[in-house]
């Protein structure tokens, strides 16, 4: 890097700083999401958490929401593109600390012929109060529809359980065929 | 019958499966990387026990957390364990819940509802 670089570099790493602080992000990744690294960012959350003397409801219900984000990053990012431009089981993944709520946020790439299906979906589950949302996901667990990825398709409803809270989600258009779909969940620290 | 004992992890349940001495036992966590790899063996398992079952079997689930991937399992069990309730035989779940988690309280009382087999909740103080 040349002296320009370097200057322009070291501030967009301030900015990068800055800008995760205005957010209040205490973690952010982007890349490949496995089991391990499921384990190590709940681990490292929960550890903090802790720390902070976090209500142990609290506490919970963030662990909850993490996995079922993660766990759906790495089983359902879709994988498609040439080879070195793979999708597969990546995105990004965001957990920010406010004053009353912490926000779990995913974001990857999907085909754009997902959309319908999942707004539905979530839409859906956004529609129903806490009786319809266990009443759905009894009948999601007893239906069985465990995919061959091992996603019960019960993450969101879960989700939608433990925090009480809508999901919110967008998707921004990347090109033709595919989109970035942002998902958030929070939790509400004061239980 | 051969006996099941894996020990747990920070991801996956410690499971006692003991017919001679009685111990039916699942407990911790449950968040493995392939559920149905992890669960397997105890399905299995609970199929040949199905064919010899001891005159009672009390199965305890002391889980302190487990993921919507689990749930789908641990459902699996339950229903073997219905079955075996179904033909004759004397079965209880005990369900075992930290007094202040009403969401494993919670997810005691739908199993309940979906599966037709004896059960029972038990609070613990952790």
């Amino acid at each position: 890097m040349d002296k320009s670089n370097v200057k322009g570099f070291l501030e967009f790493v301030y900015d990068f700083y800055r800008s995760m602080k205005a957010h209040e992000i205490t973690l952010v990744y982007e890349g490949e999401i496995t089991h391990q690294i499921t384990k190590a960012f709940t681990s490292l959350t929960e550890s903090n958490m802790a720390k902070e003397s976090e209500a142990n409801a609290v506490q919970k219900k963030v662990f909850h929401v993490m996995v079922e984000c993660l766990q759906n990053i790495s089983k359902h990012a879709d994988s498609f593109g040439s080879d070195d431009f793979l999708f597969a089981g990546r995105g990004i993944f965001m957990v920010s600390k406010g004053k009353n709520d912490y926000h779990v946020t995913t974001g990857n790439v999907i085909e754009n012929d997902k959309i319908v299906e999942l707004t539905e979906m979530l839409n859906h589950i956004n529609s129903l109060d806490r009786e319809g949302l266990k009443t759905l996901y009894k009948s999601q667990m007893k239906e069985g529809r465990l995919s061959e990825k091992g996603g019960a398709g019960l993450g969101f409803i879960d989700i939608a359980r433990k925090t009480g809270n809508k999901l919110e989600f967008h998707f921004l258009p990347i090109d033709e065929s595919s989109s970035f779909f942002l998902l958030t969940s929070s939790v509400s620290r004061n239980l | 019958m051969e006996v099941i004992k894996i020990k747990g992890t920070d991801d996956t349940p410690t499971i006692i499966l003991d017919k001679d001495s009685g111990i039916f036992e699942i407990s911790g966590r449950s968040l493995p990387e392939d559920v149905t790899t992890f669960y397997e063996p105890v399905l299995n398992w609970l199929d040949d026990y199905q064919e010899e079952a001891n005159d009672q079997t009390v199965f305890s689930f002391k889980l302190v957390y487990f993921n919507t991937a689990s749930s789908k399992l641990i459902l699996d069990i339950l229903m073997k364990l219905e079955e075996m309730h179904e033909n004759g035989k004397s079965v209880l779940i005990k369900w075992f819940f930290p007094e202040d988690d009403e969401d494993m309280e919670e997810a005691g009382e739908e199993y309940a509802d979906i599966v037709d087999v004896p059960f029972e909740q038990v609070s613990y103080t952790l």
